[in-house]
């Protein structure tokens, strides 16, 4: 049960299969999770968004007629729900164009490389324990920046594509890939942080 | 021939690691592009922090969902049947 598509799950929980329902909650609860804590101020209560998210996905499903795909709806209700929680929902704030992917002080004069990249993919690929990993790209993700930690989440972890995480966050495609390239840049830069050694 | 100059006018490392993000999702501009891999042919630093990039978000792609815990499982079990109960139709 933990494998079939979305698609598949859904037919089997419109039938009436409890299970099919916890696999798709399962499979998708942290990325929920994560979503959820950037609109609402604690995970107590991102949490009851997520599960207020699954009650409008029981009640819906038998209208939802599969034109967006299952991800898209799901992440859509999610967010209006943690919208309408709205104990941080905030104004939309203008996209700036002040964050750079890589420190300026990197950089000599002329804008090459001063302090050049640390090297870290051997180092994460062979030296350390993936479960290490895994945990201290989670901790680097919840400490993006919101918007930034909602558009990673949903493209790189959820593999939502571009259009899909603009019509779920509402965002026009260019400041979905703004906050995509800051977002990843910043992860990158987290890693290097973490595991470089100096080239 | 001025085009020509125009278009291969160098980028330097600062603005190439802002077009990497650009370079990965396709959509920059066709002279973008090979203005940007032009750079990274004489550049081993940024040839290294494309190859970084791309492993970041392959890493990011790779992590699994903590499972939920047992009292979680419950919750959502609870919450389905629940559901279940009050669904008029069946």
């Amino acid at each position: 049960m933990d494998s079939g598509t979305d698609a598949q799950l859904l037919t089997a929980l419109r039938a009436g299969d409890e299970r099919a329902f916890v696999t798709l909650v399962r499979r998708h609860h942290d990325a929920m999770l994560r979503l959820a804590s950037s609109f609402v101020p604690n995970v107590a209560v991102a949490e009851e968004v997520v599960q207020d998210t699954w009650v409008g996905v029981l009640r819906g499903i038998d209208g939802f007629e599969g034109r967006s795909s299952f991800r898209t709806w799901l992440f859509r209700i999610l967010v209006n729900r943690a919208r309408t929680t709205g104990a941080r929902e905030r104004r939309t704030i203008a996209v700036g164009d002040t964050e750079a992917a890589v420190a300026a002080s990197r950089f000599d004069g002329g804008g090459s490389w001063a302090s050049p990249p640390e090297r870290w993919i051997e180092e994460v690929e062979d030296r350390l324990e993936a479960g290490k990993l895994a945990d201290f790209l989670r901790t680097a993700i919840d400490d993006l920046p919101d918007r930034q930690r909602q558009v990673v989440t949903l493209r790189d972890i959820e593999g939502l594509s571009s259009e899909e995480v603009c019509s779920v966050l509402e965002i026009s495609e260019s400041n979905q890939r703004v906050l995509l390239h800051r977002g990843r840049s910043r992860l990158r830069q987290a890693i290097e942080t973490g595991f470089g050694r100096p080239s | 021939m001025m085009r020509l100059r125009l278009w291969r006018r160098d980028l330097v490392c600062q603005q190439a690691v802002e077009l990497v993000s650009d370079y990965l999702e396709g959509t920059l501009s066709r002279s973008d592009r090979r203005r940007y891999e032009a750079h990274l042919a004489g550049c081993p630093h940024c040839t290294e922090y494309l190859a970084q990039m791309r492993k970041t978000i392959q890493l990011t792609g790779t992590l699994t969902p903590d499972d939920l815990t047992p009292q979680m499982q419950d919750d959502f079990i609870a919450l389905y049947r629940q559901w279940r109960a009050d669904s008029p139709t069946d």
